[in-house]
């Protein structure tokens, strides 16, 4: 009898926390922590060897509801604290999950430099175009035209951020969309974003049911990408850049070298002393 | 007060009496009459015997008392590997020393300055004056010239072909001696100014020329054969160019091994020792020399650094390390430190050990990033938002960084804190020979292991945040089964769930205040030197100053105590009230515009109304004769 067969497999629910979400009914953030779970249940990861980090927002409060370890930090920061966990503990399965204002507005500097960096680790990104935390303020992934927030109440005039084209630029190894309201193709393309050796950026339509309750049409402007995914920078910048935003699936991988210090010593604290000697 | 003039020189003829054995009787009581009618200047000053008229040296430092001395030049001049090639030669000489430096905001090609005090007993400022000054060049001099005190008894050695010796210097009535540096230099193929004034500058002093030499070989390790050995000719041709030693060899004939160190490199170790494996950080002046002393060794330990993206990242991939149970420091400067406010917070929240070396500089703003001060302890004491109990530490010297900063991963580890490290660009960036810092006596026997508390197997009822009369809780581990637990900045209850109740923030912020008060900080809390009704009191890099002052006040016959407080927060208000029991003058002494430690003294109500502060910003440093000054204006 092989160690595997000896551990219970859990079950999707079993990585749920008895934690209650603080999000509004029908939220889309349901639909990616049930996937998360799911993800974890279908590759059979421990959960105490999972660790979900996370910055401020309503997506920012998912590692909670789940049942392994996690960090709900600062706003903005999640990225970071996930850099620093798994270059100390690259044993851990590393997620990392916020919203479209935590990755792209105050954390926007950390995207690229995590995309970069290319550490093994997942960043679930869930993007409902609002800062709902905060009561509906406009968000970098908003519509210019989009004035139903007190705070620019003619719009932003500002073009939205793209997020995958900018993680390409970044030199990001995995980018894909998904979908909240897509259980097995959000959860397939999590697993695939954990699995990948690298830094698996996952982008996901994530409707706001509160301040943006026109989102509920996505369910209707999603589609499935018609081809598979590239490797190819230059054929990924060209679909990209085409699409409308709305294509779901692995858009672009490649493997590229991951950043991971190696943690063996080869040396004492006191070998080092001697070369301050006179 | 009583008259400090011609007081404070017995206090010189101890230094002389500790002087190399070989030193004639009759030289050191020729020397000890001397002192007698000097006025109070410091160990190194005024005190010897003129030998050399071909220098024109009246008063030539007495070299058993030491010397201070420093090297300015253009950029590219050699000015600074001058001083650090002389440095290690005192080192090999036997003596204590202390070497700073002082540059513009050129990032090449500025003007700069190394200043050496060396000594046969430990050196911990830089003095009050300078017996010699040696200009390779006078370009932009005017720059340093406040930094340059000198007097009608120093001596200024300058190239013949130089430019005059600017005015601002000159008027000090210093004597002046030229010498044909650069001919020589010339003379030699791929000859140096720096390395003739070198052996020049050693042999006035008495410094053996074998000592030059290794001195060289070492501090131009890096460099090919070629440069090595044309260099250590100069020296030697500099050497001969004033007739060899023109004094008695300094130095002992065995000298004890001493190391040669900054206080970067020492907070560095101090580091490593205490465990750190993980350092994430931005580069700063004046810090980065820890980073990059610290990047190669920690790979050698099985560690990493990371260099980040900025400030706001460093501080995060702290905690991210330390919640994965790897030990965690930055090192930063001011600006730095204000970008790290909010993750410092995060850390006290979340209960996540962490360690931030501030090596301080001029501010506010970008400041002055080349020149120290001491302006930013209110910063590290008040910076963070809501009540956010946290350490605050302040090395007392540059062998004092290995332990403060040992002290704090400790203290960090053990309080499951963040701790902020004072240190500052003159202990940083200045390099010492002195004794080795002891791995100190943070393990005690009487004490606990300063390692966090750490749950390796959590019952069902494990809880990571459960309040208990020490305040402090287990941690868990990512990887160990059933400790699982979200860390988080939102106010939480026992078990780690965010709350906004008012008794879980109640029972959580008493919880992490008791774990900093009720703990047990032993001795370590300050250095406190001297007895008497006389208190000197200050922090950071203005101790050494300060140490000075206060034994030159003793010697004089007026006891002088001198307390620097090494654990700034939390205060520890007794044992200080209890140190401050005399009614004798006080007199609290820091590096900064705003009386900043006096003022967080008088809003923890320890000291009595007749304290005096003298406090002034950088970039000069501390001197121990304007203390004295200022202790006896208050007097």
């Amino acid at each position: 009898m092989d160690a595997a067969s000896v551990i219970p497999t859990l079950r999707a629910k079993d990585y749920k926390s008895d934690v209650v979400p603080v999000w509004c009914p029908g939220c889309g953030h349901f639909g990616v922590l049930s996937a998360v779970t799911k993800a974890l249940a279908y590759l059979k990861l421990p959960k105490e060897r999972v660790a979900l980090i996370s910055g401020i927002g309503c997506s920012a409060r998912l590692p909670a509801y789940v049942g392994a370890y996690g960090f709900h930090g600062v706003h903005g920061r999640a990225l970071p604290l996930a850099a620093g966990l798994k270059a100390a503990r690259p044993d851990l399965t590393v997620l990392v999950a916020g919203g479209d204002g935590d990755g792209f507005s105050i954390g926007g500097n950390h995207f690229l430099h995590a995309c970069r960096r290319n550490m093994d680790m997942a960043y679930i990104v869930m993007d409902n175009e609002v800062y709902g935390m905060t009561k509906g303020q406009a968000s970098p992934t908003t519509r210019p035209d989009w004035a139903k927030s007190k705070l620019t109440p003619h719009g932003t005039g500002i073009r939205p951020f793209q997020p995958a084209a900018i993680a390409l630029a970044a030199g990001a190894s995995f980018i894909a969309r998904g979908y909240s309201g897509d259980p097995g193709g959000l959860t397939r393309l999590i697993s695939e974003a954990i699995e990948h050796p690298g830094f698996g950026f996952l982008h996901v339509l994530s409707p706001c049911r509160t301040f943006r309750p026109e989102q509920s049409d996505w369910k209707h402007q999603v589609h499935r990408s018609d081809k598979g995914p590239t490797d190819d920078p230059a054929e990924a910048a060209h679909s990209i850049q085409a699409d409308d935003g709305m294509t779901l699936g692995l858009l672009y991988a490649r493997r590229l070298p991951v950043w991971q210090p190696d943690n063996r010593a080869t040396a004492t604290t006191a070998d080092l002393e001697g070369a301050f000697v006179v | 007060m009583p008259a400090v003039t011609g007081v404070a020189t017995e206090a010189d003829a101890r230094y002389l009496d500790r002087g190399p054995s070989h030193r004639p009787r009759r030289a050191r009581e020729a020397a000890r009459k001397s002192l007698r009618s000097l006025r109070l200047c410091g160990f190194n000053c005024r005190t010897a015997i003129c030998t050399d008229w071909r220098l024109g040296m009246c008063h030539r430092p007495s070299l058993t008392g030491g010397a201070a001395l420093a090297i300015t030049g253009a950029g590219g001049s050699g000015a600074v590997t001058a001083g650090l090639i002389l440095l290690a030669a005192v080192g090999r000489a036997g003596h204590y020393a202390l070497m700073g430096r002082s540059a513009g905001p050129q990032i090449r090609g500025g003007e700069s300055v190394a200043m050496l005090r060396f000594a046969p007993r430990p050196v911990e400022c830089m003095g009050d004056r300078l017996d010699l000054l040696v200009g390779l060049d006078w370009e932009n001099v005017g720059r340093f010239s406040d930094e340059l005190p000198l007097d009608e008894t120093s001596l200024i050695l300058t190239d013949d072909q130089a430019v005059p010796v600017p005015e601002i210097l000159a008027r000090s009535g210093a004597r002046v001696r030229s010498l044909p540096l650069k001919v020589l230099a010339e003379a030699q193929p791929d000859g140096r100014v720096n390395m003739i004034a070198i052996g020049a500058v050693g042999a006035l002093l008495g410094l053996p020329l074998a000592a030059l030499e290794s001195g060289a070989r070492v501090i131009l390790a890096d460099k090919d054969d070629r440069i090595i050995e044309t260099s250590v000719a100069c020296i030697r041709v500099g050497h001969a160019s004033i007739g060899g030693s023109q004094a008695p060899p300094v130095g002992m004939p065995t000298p004890p091994a001493r190391w040669n160190i900054s206080g970067n490199e020492a907070a560095g170790l101090g580091a490593l020792r205490g465990g750190v494996r993980f350092v994430a950080a931005y580069p700063i002046t004046p810090a980065s020399e820890m980073l990059e002393w610290l990047a190669p060794r920690l790979e050698r330990l099985g560690g990493s650094l990371l260099q980040a993206e900025d400030e706001l990242a460093s501080i995060n991939m702290l905690i991210g390390s330390s919640f994965g149970g790897v030990p965690a420091l930055t090192a930063t400067s001011g600006p730095g430190l204000s970008l790290m406010v909010e993750g410092i917070g995060l850390a006290v929240a979340s209960e996540t050990p962490v360690v931030v070396v501030d090596v301080q500089r001029g501010g506010p703003s970008t400041g002055i990033p080349t020149k120290s001060e001491q302006s930013d302890l209110n910063l590290a004491v008040y910076g963070l938002h809501g009540d956010a109990p946290h350490l605050v530490l302040a090395p007392t010297g540059i062998a004092d960084c290995a332990f403060t900063v040992q002290w704090a991963v400790g203290l960090a580890e053990q309080l499951q804190t963040a701790a902020i490290v004072l240190s500052d660009q003159a202990l940083g960036q200045s390099r010492a020979i002195l004794d080795p810092p002891a791995d100190p006596a943070v393990v005690r026997s009487d004490r606990q292991p300063p390692t966090r508390m750490i749950a390796d197997s959590p019952g069902p009822d494990y809880q990571r945040y459960r309040p208990s009369d020490s305040g402090l809780s287990s941690m868990t581990l990512p990887g160990v089964p059933g400790g699982m637990y979200t860390a988080d900045g939102l106010e939480h209850g026992a078990n780690g769930v965010p709350s906004s109740r008012a008794v879980d923030h109640a029972e959580q912020l008493d919880k992490r205040l008791r774990k900093l008060t009720a703990f047990d900080y032993g001795g370590e809390w300050a250095e406190i030197r001297g007895k008497g009704d006389c208190l000197l009191l200050t922090w950071g890099s203005s101790a050494g100053p300060v140490f000075e002052a206060a034994e030159r006040l003793s010697a004089s016959g007026r006891p002088t105590r001198a307390i620097a407080l090494r654990l700034i927060a939390p205060l520890q208000r007794q044992a200080l009230l209890t140190e401050l029991g005399s009614v004798g003058p006080i007199l609290v002494v820091e590096q900064n515009q705003g009386a900043q430690l006096f003022c967080y003294l008088h809003a923890q109500r320890v000291l009595p109304p007749h304290a005096r502060s003298y406090a002034r910003p950088g970039p000069l440093l501390l001197r121990p004769a304007e203390i004295l000054r200022a202790l006896e204006e208050e007097a």
